[in-house]
């Protein structure tokens, strides 16, 4: 249980820079969650952290200690591997004991411990059993069971949950964050599935290209997009072009001026990017007096039960729209439609 | 059943139990005719520990039988330590002529024996190690060497990289990462190296007979110097034993070891 910082951090393969002057602080007790695409850097960074791949530059401090020389045995970490890596010439037990039996643990201590960690993980009694006689989800839990006995300064999960079916994967979620809570483990957590990074973290970096291009809580970053990438890769955010105007932003074919949201406006007459969930726009049908910033026509329809997602073409483009569905009539395909939102369902991107 | 088809259930076993008669008929037929008293192996058999007893009694087969046995065990130990050791190196480092290395591996195992025990026997004169036990024992070796190195490197080739990683971030040291999670995984390949290890040394005549110098040589050395001079079942109740010892440790080993598979 310890902070950690990254600081500036490089990491180069050839020419590649997999990681580019990345600086994280990750907070005592804190669930961090790091999402990016494949080959964002997101496993490099966490390699790193570990100590399994060298450093280019930068710093590694857990607990204000630099660990850039530290080798991983020597970190006090615990891991969690995507493929659990658990050995297989050992039981589920010894397995759990092996962080404690390599310190020189007494028999009777790692027992106990070993004992404690299985009723955390909820396998009581599987002790006995080999790897290959486990269940996905029981492998999963052994792995976190074997990463945490050693009281680690620092818990790494890279895509544990991603080698899992999804029922039994949103049931993992629920355990992963009450062990997590439990135990009070600072953690780091690699994924590229962002609905899982958003219900687990509470702190989230997004990376691109070996660069952290967002960073904040969940509903932060997810209501407030920084970038382009972050708001279409966390949701499907709409993204217009917009003009600056003394009074507020112009949306090309907009009937009115948007007053400027909560941030800072860029100087008139200069043209933007703003973002907009898809879920904060209204959707009714185009008739005298309806409430409309923008009109449209629906070009598809997508009926998935809980939501109705629409497809509107107008003059700012395509634009998606998803509603919830509260019994109101289904607009079909061709149909004229006004689109609404609040004020602050806009964010203006940096360029 | 189409006709085709009965044909075909029917050879499979034919086809084994010639494969096991061609293989297993003339060593049981020479333990047979070791317990035969009869010099000229007419039958019916006589029944006699006779050719043992002579064999028990004849310095030089048992002598030959002493240091077949030794040398064969000193080059599987030396030669299954340097191998794993050289495949644990080739698995886990990269480094200039590394392919060259490995390529230069297999040669030695095509190359027939002769050749091999030629260029020894003039290497060894040449650089003054000589003829002799420690000769016979330095060839062994360098000849069983790229056995053990490429059959544990098979084995190593399945070796997940992230059970050492994870063995690390537990905070295992290298030396504990390799004795509890690496040589566990291998030691069937390492135990499979050895038994090749050990053939090739106890089974070795070509290379030996090249080395051997006439008080001191190898039991098939022996052997063979015996059969020329006019064969006794003497060599069938020594062969006999060697056989019955051998299959023994064999089958020991399968007992213990999984070769080829997991679970």
């Amino acid at each position: 249980m310890a902070p950690v910082s990254v600081r500036r951090l490089t990491r180069r393969y050839g020419p590649l820079k997999a990681l580019d002057d990345v600086s994280i602080e990750f907070s005592d007790g804190g669930f961090y969650g790091l999402l990016g695409p494949s080959g964002s850097g997101k496993t490099t960074l966490l390699r790193l952290i570990a100590g399994f791949d060298p450093l280019d530059g930068g710093s590694i401090l857990i607990d204000g200690e630099d660990v850039g020389r530290v080798p991983v045995e020597r970190r006090r970490i615990g891991m969690v591997f995507q493929s659990y890596a658990l050995f297989p010439n050992m039981s589920v037990a010894d397995n759990v004991g092996f962080g404690l039996s390599v310190r020189g643990a007494a028999r009777a201590e790692i027992d106990r411990e070993v004992g404690r960690a299985l009723e955390l993980v909820r396998l009581e009694g599987l002790g006995a059993r080999r790897p290959h006689q486990l269940s996905g989800g029981q492998r999963q839990r052994v792995a976190l069971a074997r990463a945490i006995v050693t009281r680690p300064r620092v818990l790494l999960l890279d895509e544990p949950l991603g080698a899992l079916d999804r029922a039994l994967r949103d049931d993992m979620q629920v355990e992963l964050k009450r062990i997590q809570r439990e135990v009070g483990l600072t953690t780091i957590f690699v994924t590229h599935d962002q609905e899982e990074a958003l219900t687990l973290s509470d702190r989230i970096g997004i990376l691109k290209d070996g660069r952290l291009v967002e960073e904040g809580p969940p509903e932060e970053i997810y209501n407030r997009p920084q970038t382009a990438f972050g708001a279409t890769f966390l949701g499907h955010a709409n993204l217009l072009e917009a003009e600056v105007e003394p009074e507020g932003l112009r949306i090309a074919g907009a009937g009115s001026l948007l007053p400027p949201p909560g941030d800072r406006l860029p100087a008139a007459g200069s043209r933007v990017l703003v973002a907009l969930r898809p879920e904060r726009i209204a959707i009714s049908a185009a008739a005298p007096g309806s409430p409309g910033i923008l009109r449209g026509r629906v070009v598809q329809r997508l009926f998935a039960g809980s939501r109705v997602t629409y497809f509107v073409d107008g003059p700012a483009g395509s634009i998606r729209v998803v509603t919830a569905n509260a019994g109101d009539p289904i607009l079909g395909p061709g149909a004229e439609v006004n689109l609404h939102w609040a004020d602050d369902a806009v964010s203006i991107l940096q360029r | 059943m189409t006709p085709a088809a009965r044909v075909l259930a029917l050879a499979g076993p034919l086809f084994l139990g010639l494969l096991l008669g061609f293989l297993y008929l003339p060593i049981a037929v020479m333990a047979l005719m070791s317990f035969n008293a009869s010099p000229f192996y007419t039958l019916p058999i006589r029944w006699s520990f006779d050719w043992y007893l002579a064999a028990a009694g004849n310095r030089q087969l048992l002598d030959a039988t002493w240091n077949s046995v030794s040398i064969a065990l000193a080059s599987t130990a030396i030669s299954t330590l340097l191998g794993t050791m050289a495949a644990l190196a080739l698995h886990r480092h990269s480094f200039r002529g590394k392919r060259l290395l490995q390529a230069l591996l297999f040669p030695p195992i095509a190359i027939p024996w002769l050749i091999t025990g030629t260029a020894m026997l003039v290497f060894f004169f040449g650089t003054g190690i000589g003829r002799g036990l420690h000769a016979i024992l330095l060839g062994h070796v360098a000849l069983s060497i790229p056995y053990v190195v490429i059959v544990v490197s098979a084995r190593l080739a399945t070796f997940p990289p992230d059970l050492e990683e994870a063995a690390r971030s537990l905070g295992a040291s290298p030396w504990q990462v390799a004795r509890r999670v690496t040589l566990p995984w291998i030691a069937p390949g390492v135990v499979a190296g050895a038994l090749f290890a050990f053939a090739v040394s106890f089974d070795q005549f070509v290379v030996s007979y090249f080395l051997a110098t006439p008080g001191q040589s190898t039991l098939p050395v022996e052997i063979y110097a015996a059969i020329r001079k006019g064969f006794t079942p003497e060599i069938n109740a020594v062969s006999t034993v060697v056989i019955a010892v051998s299959m023994s440790l064999m089958l020991l080993a399968s007992r213990h070891f999984r070769f080829g598979g997991e679970r």
